[in-house]
């Protein structure tokens, strides 16, 4: 019997979903001196979609993510987002200001760290509040009633809204940060190892929000993440980065359940 | 036609074990709407692993799959990840005998999920939700609770209901009944009926066909085309957590 070892059937671009995607990067490649942190990497993220991104410490997925958050550039490569009055525009050249821009309006951030996304002296809704601040809104009531929505979609309890995320627990912490990532209902939220470090019971309703959320809402989101678990509970495709380059790519399903690359095959065999 | 199958060919290759696993090679055959296909054949010939090719969780390794869709027609072999994912959302359906039921979620709104995703209101989806797992025979008093803690028969049940509560055009069946009750089986049974008169195909493996007597048009049968001593290996076991 012929054993070919790599499947070589190649697929065709889309036909049937005839929209743009919200997010497309094009070869993106980004080395930290002899070190490559990304070699030609390409996404798209089409609108309402769940995109999860796998890979060990050192894969570049990190690397990524933080690109596609402006907060550093490649060496080369383009990014565009579909959204008004930014169609055309290779995000990478953008400004500082223009950067911060589009951040606040546009892109929200969860991190696995709280520490990074909250002031964690000031109080919950204070950190909510504040992205709208940024968005020019003054009107001391106006900021506390849309924290306050924002905090209950994110299914925190209000109660607590006033305490500072310092002492409250992980999972708490979590969703004030994405009550803070969704307050100006961006049209791409981000998701770093969101849930890792957590408990596994609120890790699971943590999880469950955000579900809900890309359900009601329809924001599309990015989620990376060494946890195969997580990555089938919330994305629709998969990602699998390995050295800075994306090794495999397909429907969650297939990929977790009938892996092709053989780092694939291994991580799948060793995480599940 | 709403489903031409050209060639189809699926087999596993383990890096690990540089070995390769053959499921099945170069079958044909059509569906057209309304149709109801048994495939039929031993234990481990790869009848699952057809129709989690046809929906793709699968990746062929060669042939063709046109299938007529409402948007047009497109080979399921090699169509975009993304026009899958349509396509799954709107006309075709899967249902196994596994339920993966989340902690903390409901059994009426783990049914009711779909229909959200489609854009349902709540409300409405709510009551479709109940009348299905109604119609499953699932006690009342389980609606509300975590299906996690369910037993095999009701966490099919659930699972039903879920997988048939939205319109297919193309509704792949995996060993639906295993584990059912009588009650449950024969509400099945009405319910694909139902399906069948509405132009719904389907392509069902059946442990006992009985279960769908009267519905079934056709049936191919799949049979290993490996010397008997190729040491066949369950892709399941391989991969399915």
């Amino acid at each position: 019997m012929m054993a070919t070892s790599v499947n070589d059937l190649i697929l065709e671009p889309p036909r049937l979903v005839k929209h743009t995607p919200l997010l497309t990067v094009t070869n993106i490649n980004k080395q930290y001196g002899q070190v490559i942190a990304l070699e030609e990497v390409n996404v798209e993220l089409y609108p309402r979609e769940v995109l999860g991104v796998v890979g060990e410490s050192g894969s570049g997925k990190s690397t990524l993510l933080r690109m596609l958050n402006l907060e550093e550039n490649p060496d080369s490569g383009a990014y565009h987002l579909e959204i008004p009055s930014y169609q055309d525009q290779n995000l990478f050249e953008l400004s500082r200001f223009e950067r911060r821009q589009l951040r606040v309006k546009q892109i929200g951030i969860v991190y696995q760290n709280p520490h990074l996304g909250l002031r964690m002296r000031n109080s919950s809704s204070g950190n909510v509040a504040e992205r709208l601040v940024v968005a020019g809104e003054r009107n001391f009531s106006r900021l506390r009633a849309a924290a306050k929505r924002s905090l209950e979609v994110s299914e925190f309890p209000v109660t607590r809204m006033d305490d500072p995320p310092k002492n409250l627990s992980g999972g708490m912490q979590q969703r004030v940060q994405l009550a803070k990532a969704i307050a100006l209902k961006p049209a791409l939220l981000l998701l770093d190892e969101p849930t890792t470090g957590l408990d596994v019971s609120v890790q699971a309703l943590v999880l469950d929000t955000l579900r809900r959320l890309q359900r009601d809402l329809g924001i599309a989101m990015l989620v990376v993440s060494h946890d195969l678990g997580v990555i089938r509970t919330l994305s629709d495709r998969v990602m699998v980065m390995r050295h800075g380059r994306v090794v495999e790519q397909g429907l969650t399903d297939q990929v977790l359940e009938d892996p092709q690359h053989p780092y694939t095959q291994q991580l799948v065999h060793a995480k599940l | 036609m709403i489903l031409e199958v050209n060639n189809l060919s699926k087999h596993f290759y383990l890096h690990q074990l540089e070995r390769e696993v053959h499921a099945f090679s170069d079958l044909n055959f059509t569906l057209s709407s309304g149709e109801f296909l048994l495939v039929a054949g031993a234990n481990g010939v790869g009848k699952s692993t057809l129709l989690r090719t046809l929906y793709r969780s699968y990746k062929a390794s060669d042939g063709l799959a046109w299938y007529d869709s409402r948007h047009g027609r497109i080979d399921l072999v090699r169509a975009a990840d993304v026009d899958i994912a349509l396509l799954r959302q709107e006309e075709l359906g899967f249902v196994t005998q596994f339920l993966r039921p989340r902690p903390r979620v409901s059994a009426v709104e783990l049914v009711a999920e779909p229909l959200l995703f489609a854009g349902f209101e709540p409300a409405q989806a709510e009551h479709q939700a109940s009348a299905a797992l109604e119609m499953f025979g699932l006690k009342r008093e389980l609606w509300q609770a975590y299906p996690t803690t369910f037993s095999g028969g009701e966490q099919q049940k659930v699972n039903l209901a879920r997988a048939l509560i939205q319109p297919r055009r193309l509704l792949l069946l995996d060993e639906p009944t295993a584990s059912l009750d009588v009650v449950a089986r024969a509400a099945l049974r009405e319910r694909l009926e139902h399906l069948k008169n509405e132009g719904v195909a389907m392509i069902a493996v059946l442990h006992h066909p009985e279960d769908a007597a009267g519905l079934i048009d056709r049936e191919i049968m799949l049979t290993s085309d490996l010397p008997p001593d190729a040491g066949f290996l369950e892709p399941e076991v391989a991969y399915v957590a």
